[in-house]
């Protein structure tokens, strides 16, 4: 069934096909390195430098303490200084800033008689993600101020307050989440764009006419022109994981065998659902577009790289269960920012090895060698 | 007088729909002769010729190439054939060398011939100094030949080609044919399609199709023996009979036929 001779001249006529051409070998090891670090820079959930206004009506020490815990947060940048409430509504309203924090005249009396003190923050709501990142931060400052405020006035006890620690991402940068998990969108979208060009240009170049007439097997064509282009994804992944650490200062915890080990099996599958593609459209140019479209969205959107999945509605949670990015996605988190192992991933494997195993089965189902 | 046939074809039929590709035909080829196969376009010559070579399966019918069923065996076939299709189909972003040496993988080529193998089809082909070029910069005549030489890497003994001199200039196209005829002084079974009737000429025997049925099986010179026809000729108008072009008979044959298929 399965020729060695065979296997490895179509290995070895697909190597050499890619290296003489240039389409190929920017697809396979330029456009990876190029989209990491393209959205590794641009998605980013985290929000700095806040621009924000004071309004201090009251202008006491304790005022004032509050202004500097906004300004030493290190997420707010304060642009303007204000008297009056009514004075921030054109700077909000030419989106010069984003939160206007408005210090009441009686904040330091309050303080002092153990009263509430109130002090108001107006938010730009007009981006509702920014907003809300804004309003927690805000709250979180004030928080610590009011509570390090009393301490020090020794007017009350400190309130019951949470500890909160914060485990696998400590600083809670999102570029930690981000980079792992581009990198298994990365992969699902170059993998089957590979192997999208591979058929169809034996179907239009009139050379399958040729194949079909050896006594070269369907499993032979199809192991023998995917395993040069693993051997690619994985080199991808690679030069993918360093990039995150040396660039992006993504931490790697876990297993370096364990990434590779599962990346072959999702690799395999998405070389394989790219190789479907390519024998149903026998086009190239149909190929690849159809492997984007049907690789880029799904592993973007649904994979819970952008959104969690536990936002979206019924319907489309169910969507995601089909996306295989889904599942790397959770290898490559869990391995790099966790460091966990094969207990922990056992079940996404397992679903790798299915994904290989849909994957190839696509391939042999669509891939017909005969000319009828 | 003759061991088993190379081919023998029994009723062979194929259809794609409606449409009846080749109809009800039957013939024997020798091994070791240089059979051609001859039709109008659309006769069914490279559905035949796809079907013997394992591509196709037929419709109805039987048929046997090398001792082996088309219907069932196209594997044992594949092994023992050599087949060169109408367009050109080896890799043009390949060398020479390359494509030789991608193809006696295919072929099974065992790694101790491999060197003596490649070696000859680059000086059968003529393109020892080329060996390195890619393939896609050659002329087509240098093509054709590699493809040939191509396809009888693993040196079988049935050699099927589909207008293998389609668009080559004469004299690439009589190189051609010194390559046809010493690999059937070889022993090579030849069954070779073509348009020219000059290369007819050079066929043993030539099977002519139309509309998909076989129409007349002969020798070159049979056929025209067959076809002798009376012509006014000479200076006394007296009625001679004269042998044929095998282009008349062509013609006249198809034209007896029904015409050729319009399409």
């Amino acid at each position: 069934m399965l020729n060695v001779m065979r296997l490895r001249a179509v290995a070895r006529k697909e190597i050499l096909q890619i290296r003489r051409d240039v389409r190929s070998l920017a697809l396979a090891f330029l456009l990876p390195a190029l989209l990491l670090v393209l959205f590794g820079y641009a998605i980013t959930w985290d929000v700095r430098d806040i621009r924000m206004a004071v309004v201090d009506m009251d202008g006491s020490a304790p005022s004032r303490a509050l202004r500097d815990a906004f300004r030493s947060s290190g997420y707010f940048t304060v642009v303007a200084e204000r008297e009056r409430t009514a004075e921030v509504d054109g700077l909000l309203d030419r989106g010069s800033i984003r939160i206007a924090l408005v210090i009441p005249p009686d904040f330091a009396e309050a303080l002092n008689g153990g009263r509430a003190a109130p002090v108001q923050a107006i938010v730009d709501g007009s981006d509702a993600n920014t907003a809300g990142i804004a309003l927690a931060y805000a709250q979180a400052v004030v928080q610590t101020t009011s509570s390090r405020l009393r301490l020090a006035g020794a007017a009350g006890w400190p309130a019951a307050s949470a500890e909160c620690r914060v485990w696998y991402n400590e600083q809670l940068s999102s570029r930690n989440m981000i980079v792992p998990g581009l990198i298994a969108v990365i992969m699902m979208i170059i993998a089957a764009m590979l192997t999208s060009l591979t058929i169809a240009r034996e179907w239009e170049r009139g050379t399958m006419e040729q194949l079909a007439a050896t006594p070269v097997t369907r499993a032979e064509l199809i192991l023998g022109k995917l395993l040069p282009y693993l051997a690619i994804g994985l080199v991808d992944v690679a030069v993918s994981s360093i990039l995150g650490v040396l660039v992006f200062g993504v931490p790697f915890r876990g297993n370096l065998l364990l990434l590779a080990g599962l990346s072959v099996f999702f690799l395999i599958g998405a070389l394989g659902f790219g190789m479907f593609i390519s024998a149903v459209t026998r086009s190239q140019v149909l190929a690849t577009q159809l492997a984007m479209v049907a690789t880029f969205l799904p592993a973007f959107l649904l994979s819970g790289f952008m959104f969690s999945i536990d936002g979206m509605p019924p319907a489309l949670r169910i969507v995601t269960y089909l996306i295989p990015a889904r599942y790397f996605l959770v290898v490559t988190r869990g391995i790099f920012l966790k460091g966990v192992g094969v207990p922990e991933l056992y079940g996404q494997g397992l679903l790798m090895v299915a994904f290989a195993i849909a994957g190839l089965a696509l391939a042999w189902k669509a891939f017909r060698k005969d000319l009828e | 007088m003759s061991p088993k046939p190379a081919v023998r074809i029994e009723r062979l039929s194929k259809s794609f729909g409606a449409f009846r590709a080749v109809e009800d035909v039957s013939f024997e080829v020798h091994p070791g002769e240089v059979f051609g196969f001859l039709g109008p376009n659309g006769a069914g010559k490279t559905t035949t010729i796809k079907i013997l070579a394992g591509l196709l399966r037929p419709t109805s019918g039987r048929g046997e190439v090398a001792g082996f069923d088309v219907m069932r065996e196209t594997r044992e076939i594949k092994r023992r054939i050599g087949y060169m299709s109408q367009l050109f189909s080896l890799y043009a972003d390949l060398t020479v060398e390359e494509n030789i040496s991608f193809f006696a993988g295919l072929y099974g080529v065992a790694s101790e011939r491999r060197a003596a193998r490649r070696d000859w089809v680059l000086s059968m082909a003529g393109l020892g100094e080329h060996r390195r070029r890619l393939t896609g910069e050659l002329s087509l005549g240098w093509k054709q030949r590699l493809a040939l030489g191509c396809a009888v890497l693993h040196e079988p003994p049935i050699l099927f080609l589909d207008e293998p001199t389609s668009g080559v200039d004469p004299i690439s196209r009589r190189n051609f044919w010194d390559l046809i005829y010493s690999l059937a002084d070889a022993g090579t079974t030849v069954f070779v399609t073509t348009h020219y009737m000059e290369e007819a000429e050079y066929c043993n025997r030539l099977a002519l199709m139309n509309r998909g049925r076989l129409i007349a099986l002969d020798t070159p010179a049979g056929l025209r023996a067959a076809h002798r026809e009376p012509i006014l000729e000479g200076r006394e108008n007296r009625l001679e009979m004269v042998e044929p072009s095998l282009e008349d008979v062509f013609i006249s044959l198809v034209r007896d036929a029904g015409g050729a298929r319009e399409d």
